[in-house]
């Protein structure tokens, strides 16, 4: 690919509109030399909604932040009330918010390595891994009403409890994913084309996480070892035995791992919560009354990484100030490091290997680096990304780890 | 390690709030930020987590998170500062993770960060009318 001055038409836009692109990459020729990274355009002012809400209410509110991770912010939004407040919750709640974060954090991974499968060419990955999501999904629909957006926290508690009689559906579900799981892990984790498309690809530092203060698995993956879970202990990831992984290069092969290997320990997480409380009933709610003046801070561990909301009370029933900060407001600002000097087909797999929380593929673009002209759509980028895996498939002469994996799949049934 | 954040800090704190063993609440002078943050960030080895705005009826406060992940525990460092024109010097030439929250405490509180490598909006239009912060208490949209 020569330097570029040509402008590619893209979608239903006219090329020359200025278009407001989310991450816009300045390229050389192939390589990345900048990048500029434009936020705002999801702004929808929640902390300011927050000091009109209740904190009952504002809690419902920032569960709306996001889609995918919509427990975690509620999860630290009443830590922090009830820091503020000193409530003490009921321990029966606290096993299940362990659980409701847990089976979150299953999905969320679960989407992430289908969405990465999609990028770098692999759908039938994509495919088979989304469909052992709907598992999950399922059970969150059983036990909360919802596939998303679950609506089981309160400042004190939680707001439905776990019943007794659901929980084989959970067991069926953990036992259903478990052997999935290892086949995608072995899959991905070994196949020599997945080794040669994602090593030494994108790859942050132990310092540059440091330095932007990088959080989550893309911190883990650099060899820097926080998990709010165990560095803050809250709910009941003090009581169940689990551990953090981490990983030692940085590269978005290394973000992979971590996150599968979380995926096996969040199982077992889920599984020790509902055996607690399938044997412990109890309250679930500290019913608080008044928050009384003062101020609070309330983290956890989002699938992304820390999830931190701070909230200041004047003793009425509403924030006076809701600061909220997401894992991936810290995260994405690394893809100054992670991006630049890289090939422009490995654009999109670095950007999603922080899993950001949106859908940025529509909010790529590459421009020429000499004049700004847009070179590339997001579309584009995504078709190089496949590109250079078919590239790596032919070079190697294997198939990569599509037609294994899916014959192992269906051998499970 | 509190002891040693104590020693540390030394003179430069104006009050210290320990609400329980995990949230501490430091005062420090707003001059003092750079040499504060040094000291969170280069000396203790705290994380940034981020920093919280806020206005108050007497003053635009400005409080950064700080966690030991090691000890379980968050110090929040407050600074204060007037209401009529707050500003405040930059750490992000510290701790790059800081670059876009003052950005964003900027646009949204009017808080001017001297040095700032990059100050623009982050997350407001760039033709946002002058002068109209949204999260201070007297922020109303009508002009």
């Amino acid at each position: 690919m020569s330097k570029k001055t040509t402008i590619v038409p893209i979608g239903p836009y006219h090329p020359l509109q200025e278009e407001p692109e989310f991450f816009k990459l300045h390229v050389e020729g192939e390589r990345v030399v900048h990048i500029d990274i434009e936020l705002g355009y999801n702004h929808r002012g929640i902390e300011k909604i927050s000091e009109a809400k209740t904190f009952e209410q504002a809690v419902l509110l920032v569960e709306r932040i996001c889609g995918i991770c919509s427990t975690s912010h509620p999860f630290a939004c009443v830590q922090a009330v009830e820091d503020a407040g000193d409530v003490e919750v009921p321990v029966r709640a606290l096993y299940i918010r362990s659980l409701i974060g847990e089976l979150e954090r299953i999905h969320s991974h679960l989407l992430w390595l289908g969405l990465a499968g999609h990028f770098i060419g692999f759908n039938t990955v994509w495919m088979w891994v989304w469909r052992y999501r709907e598992s999950v999904l399922d059970v969150f629909e059983l036990i909360s009403g919802n596939r998303n957006h679950y609506a089981m926290f309160k400042p004190g508690g939680v707001r439905r409890d776990i019943r007794n009689e659901d929980i084989p559906a959970i067991r069926r579900m953990l036992k259903g994913l478990d052997g999935p799981i290892k086949l995608f892990r072995d899959a991905i984790v070994q196949d020599p084309v997945i080794h040669a498309r994602l090593k030494g690809v994108g790859t942050l530092t132990r310092q540059q996480i440091i330095d932007y203060a990088a959080v989550g698995p893309t911190a883990r993956a650099s060899g820097v070892d926080i998990d709010v879970r165990r560095d803050h202990p809250h709910a009941a990831y003090d009581k169940v035995e689990w551990k953090v992984i981490t990983a030692q290069n940085g590269d978005v092969f290394d973000k992979a791992v971590v996150r599968i290997g979380e995926l096996f320990e969040s199982m077992k997480i889920v599984e020790q919560c509902i055996d607690w409380l399938e044997k412990s009933p109890g309250s679930i709610d500290a019913n608080p009354g008044q928050i009384k003046a003062g101020e609070g801070i309330g983290h956890y561990e989002a699938p992304r990484g820390e999830v931190i909301h701070y909230i200041r009370s004047d003793g009425g029933n509403r924030a006076v100030r809701h600061k909220i900060r997401a894992p991936s407001y810290v995260n994405i600002a690394t893809n100054r490091e992670s991006v630049i000097g890289q090939s422009v087909s490995d654009a999109t797999i670095i950007l999603a290997a922080v899993d950001p929380c949106y859908c940025c593929t529509e909010r790529m673009a590459a421009v020429d680096a000499a004049n700004g002209r847009r070179v590339l759509s997001g579309d584009d980028l995504i078709r190089l990304s496949r590109e250079k895996t078919e590239e790596i498939r032919r070079e190697l002469g294997l198939p990569g780890p599509e037609l294994a994996l899916e014959k192992a799949l269906r051998r499970l049934g | 390690m509190l002891s040693e954040l104590k020693t540390r800090l030394g003179g430069t704190v104006i009050a210290w709030r320990e609400k329980s063993q995990k949230r501490h609440y430091v005062e420090v002078s707003p001059v003092d930020i750079v040499a504060v943050t040094g000291i969170m960030f280069k000396d203790m080895g705290a994380r940034f987590q981020i920093a919280t705005g806020a206005d108050t009826r007497d003053a635009i406060e400005v409080l950064y998170h700080w966690a030991f992940d090691t000890y379980g525990c968050v110090v929040t460092i407050v600074v204060r500062l007037d209401r009529a024109n707050p500003e405040l010097d930059s750490i992000s030439g510290l701790c790059k993770g800081a670059e876009w929250i003052e950005r964003e405490m900027w646009e949204l509180l009017g808080i001017k960060f001297r040095n700032h490598p990059d100050m623009r909006h982050l997350l407001l239009s760039d033709d946002w009318p002058e002068g109209k912060f949204p999260l201070r208490k007297d922020y109303s949209r009508a002009n």
